[in-house]
């Protein structure tokens, strides 16, 4: 409890508790988008194509400008973006398979240039490639001046073309009919997700941005069918895994924040999948469960009345009739019973009346009808004469 | 035996053995499952690390890490299975998770150990001589064993379960339906993935291995229409971008398994523009050719309406064209022979009357 009070008075957990919180409401408003548009994997392209760009910058800067370092990894993020526009436009390469070559081929430019810049013996090299995993702990405030920045860009853009970018959403097609640019409203959307990239470049780094970006927007998606809600929601809930991960972090020496804060969002996530009201796994299971269970009743009170109905109801006929052990039969009855719907009769069983009102009931629902009357023969269903 | 042969030979093994398994992947669409797939190996690899106390190269070791790719594949279609999130998300929710567990239990447990994240991310090919065991009596590099094996692994599936690989990937529904099994087919090219990329990660790490499992397949997708030609194709181009990435690299004093995965970009780029099949710039070429082509059949076409030599000059007027299009239409018309000029105009030759009062020309 202590720890959590000491986001307000702690200097640096404070930074880097902002610091992640701003990461998650940015990755989360934009996530929406890239989740309704399934491109779950953008996030990770970007991030990795973003590795070159970090070590240009370095490299034309001469050293650690956070700034330029971001805008720099921006830079070959949205051109790896664009490439793989270019690539699935151009040929018949299924997208999956555009965007991997990119995440490949830029992340191994990125690895060539940062061990010349290694070689090289520039100053103030060492932590550069701590942008791979994220290094939270060096938020200070100037950083989250950046974030503010940077985030601020993608908040009010997402905010000036929300009907916009929900058309093309859900239905790019009929935004193109309306007469929206679509594609260039896609491409601003991928863009807006790279400030959002690059805000996580610093945080969880690299290799985890993805999961910042599509995990909060898929908690959120789980609670609401309405995506301004969503929008909010997926904010929130990259903020407060955003926090968390600081906070644990700072329990302990050697807990990296980046991998916590990857962490507490799948927790929310997977609570969120299980218990939302309405879309949680855990209802359906429930749901599923007690289905199969009235069904397993009513078949077997169904069966139970014939027996009850034309020969005597005990564990044996019951058994017999089922093809099942006698010890199952036994314990099926006995269930019957603590249900009120049969009663112990001399050597066996009877159905209440309770439970032939029930069975009877049933079998009104199933149409089946008495034996007797359930075949009429060929010959007696009237004829029309022409 | 020489340092650079140590290493050329496991860069090949490495970018054969993936480029086989990897052309499957793109064109099942999974070219992304790949990527997940190799990150998060992590885990079972620091698992391995931990239960073998260290020795990395373990066959069960090897096994228990691979596990960690098919525990990534089952969980992400399970997800996807749910309804509640579509397959791509599913995919970029469950590999950070998976590896962020991998990167926690690095610098948790292991920070002072051989395992540190450097090696993790890009590997280090330049070890492969150091690492040396003994088989049959001879001193091999440990990289040629595991990465030959698995490369012969790969080919030895691909070449028993060729035909029905085929079928499953361009038509899952048949062969379902013929009886195949693609859901075995399909765990058992996962699990090779999966085992590839824990075999490559000392040599290329978790991360550049998706390039060498992807770009060269996806080249080759590029460059052919048949299966067989795209597989020896694929296999082609990883080999020639190790053999010129690791030239590169020792010329520039650069990451090696960087260089190569940057040589195999820049070889889908080569693909991209110049591909005989769909190329940027060879559809472009074919484009302007049939445009020329067909401007000079129309030419012919009106000239023969005409039962004089008609002057450039009408021509222009009349079709509205650039001279500098009537130019290369007129050029290609006389090269075809379809055309004479004369000084009172252009006119039609015998063979441009012919095609054009024939409906088929030629």
């Amino acid at each position: 409890m202590d720890l959590w009070l000491q986001i307000f008075t702690d200097y640096t957990l404070r930074s880097v508790s902002i610091g992640s919180a701003l990461l998650g409401v940015i990755g989360g408003a934009l996530g929406a988008f890239a989740l309704l548009r399934r491109q779950g994997m953008l996030g990770d392209v970007l991030a990795h194509a973003a590795l070159p760009g970090l070590v240009i910058a370095f490299m034309l800067a001469g050293m650690k400008v956070p700034l330029t370092l971001l805008i720099g990894g921006g830079i070959t993020g949205w051109l790896a973006a664009m490439l793989v526009m270019a690539v699935i436009r151009n040929t018949r390469l299924p997208e999956d398979s555009a965007l991997g070559v990119m995440l490949g081929s830029f992340f191994g430019l990125g690895v060539v240039l940062l061990t010349f810049v290694q070689q090289r013996g520039y100053p103030d090299q060492a932590g550069l490639d701590k942008y791979i995993f994220g290094q939270a702990a060096s938020i200070i405030t100037a950083d989250l001046v950046n974030f503010v920045l940077l985030g601020g860009i993608a908040i009010i853009c997402v905010a000036l073309f929300y009907k916009e970018f929900k058309l093309i959403s859900f239905d790019p097609a009929y935004a193109a009919s309306l007469g929206l640019p679509v594609r260039e409203l896609s491409i601003l959307l991928t863009s807006l997700t790279v400030l959002a990239v690059m805000v996580g470049l610093q945080t969880v780094g690299v290799v985890l941005m993805a999961a910042m970006l599509i995990a909060p927007a898929a908690a959120a998606r789980q609670w609401t069918d309405r995506l301004d809600r969503m929008i909010l929601l997926s904010g929130l809930f990259g903020a407060v895994a955003g926090v968390s991960g600081a906070v644990i972090s700072a329990t302990r020496e050697h807990l990296p924040t980046g991998p916590l804060i990857i962490l507490s969002i799948s927790v929310i996530l997977l609570v969120s999948l299980m218990f939302a009201p309405l879309r949680g796994l855990v209802w359906d299971w429930r749901r599923t469960y007690q289905n199969r269970r009235r069904m397993r009743l009513q078949r077997l009170l169904l069966d139970a009345h014939l027996l009850h109905n034309h020969q005597n109801l005990s564990a044996q006929t019951l058994a017999l009739h089922r093809r099942e052990p006698l010890a199952v039969a036994q314990k099926q009855l006995e269930e019957l019973r603590s249900l009120g719907w049969a009663e112990p009769w001399r050597q066996g069983y009877a159905l209440t009346l309770a439970g032939e009102q029930k069975a009877h009931q049933l079998e009104q629902a199933m149409r089946i009808l008495p034996r007797a009357s359930q075949a009429q023969p060929l010959g007696s269903i009237p004829r029309e004469t022409p | 035996m020489s340092a650079d042969l140590v290493i050329v030979l496991t860069a090949i093994l490495v970018s054969t053995a993936a480029a086989l398994v990897g052309v499957f992947m793109v064109l099942r669409r999974m070219a992304l499952m790949a990527d997940a797939i190799s990150h998060a190996v992590l885990p079972g690899i620091v698992l391995a690390f931990w239960l073998t106390s260290g020795d990395r190269a373990s066959l069960p070791a090897l096994l228990g890490a691979a596990s960690a790719g098919l525990v990534t594949v089952t969980l992400v279609e399970w997800l996807t299975r749910t309804g509640r999130v579509k397959n791509d998300a599913a995919m970029g929710i469950v590999f950070p998770a998976l590896f962020g567990l991998g990167v926690l239990a690095i610098s948790l447990f292991y920070r002072d150990v051989h395992l540190d994240l450097d090696a993790v991310l890009y590997g280090e090919i330049a070890f492969a001589p150091f690492n040396l065991m003994e088989l049959w009596g001879q001193q091999i590099p440990e990289s040629w064993v595991v990465m030959g094996s698995l490369t012969a692994l790969n080919l030895l599936f691909i070449t028993l379960f060729y035909k029905e690989l085929k079928l499953s990937t361009f038509d899952p529904g048949l062969a379902a339906a013929l009886g195949f099994v693609p859901g075995v087919l399909h765990y058992a090219l996962m699990a090779l993935v999966s085992l590839t990329s824990v075999g490559a990660f000392q040599s290329v790490g978790a991360i550049l291995i998706v390039a060498f499992l992807i770009i060269p397949p996806a080249t080759a997708y590029l460059l052919t229409q048949r299966l067989p030609l795209m597989i020896v194709l694929a296999v082609g181009v990883g080999v020639v971008s190790s053999l010129a990435g690791y030239a590169l690299a020792i010329w520039l004093d650069a990451s090696i398994a960087g260089m190569m995965a940057a040589v195999a970009g820049v070889c889908f780029a080569l693909a991209f523009f110049f591909s005989p099949l769909e190329g940027l710039l060879t559809t472009h070429l074919r484009r302007e050719r049939q445009r020329t082509e067909f401007a000079a059949r129309l030419l012919i076409a009106h000239l023969a309406h005409h039962d004089r030599p008609v002057s450039e000059q009408e021509v222009l007027e009349e079709f509205g064209w650039n001279p500098q299009f009537l130019r290369r239409a007129r050029e290609k018309a006389l090269r075809a022979g379809w055309l004479e000029a004369s000084s009172q105009g252009l006119r039609p030759t015998n063979s441009g009357f012919a095609f054009s009062q024939s409906p088929r020309p030629e």
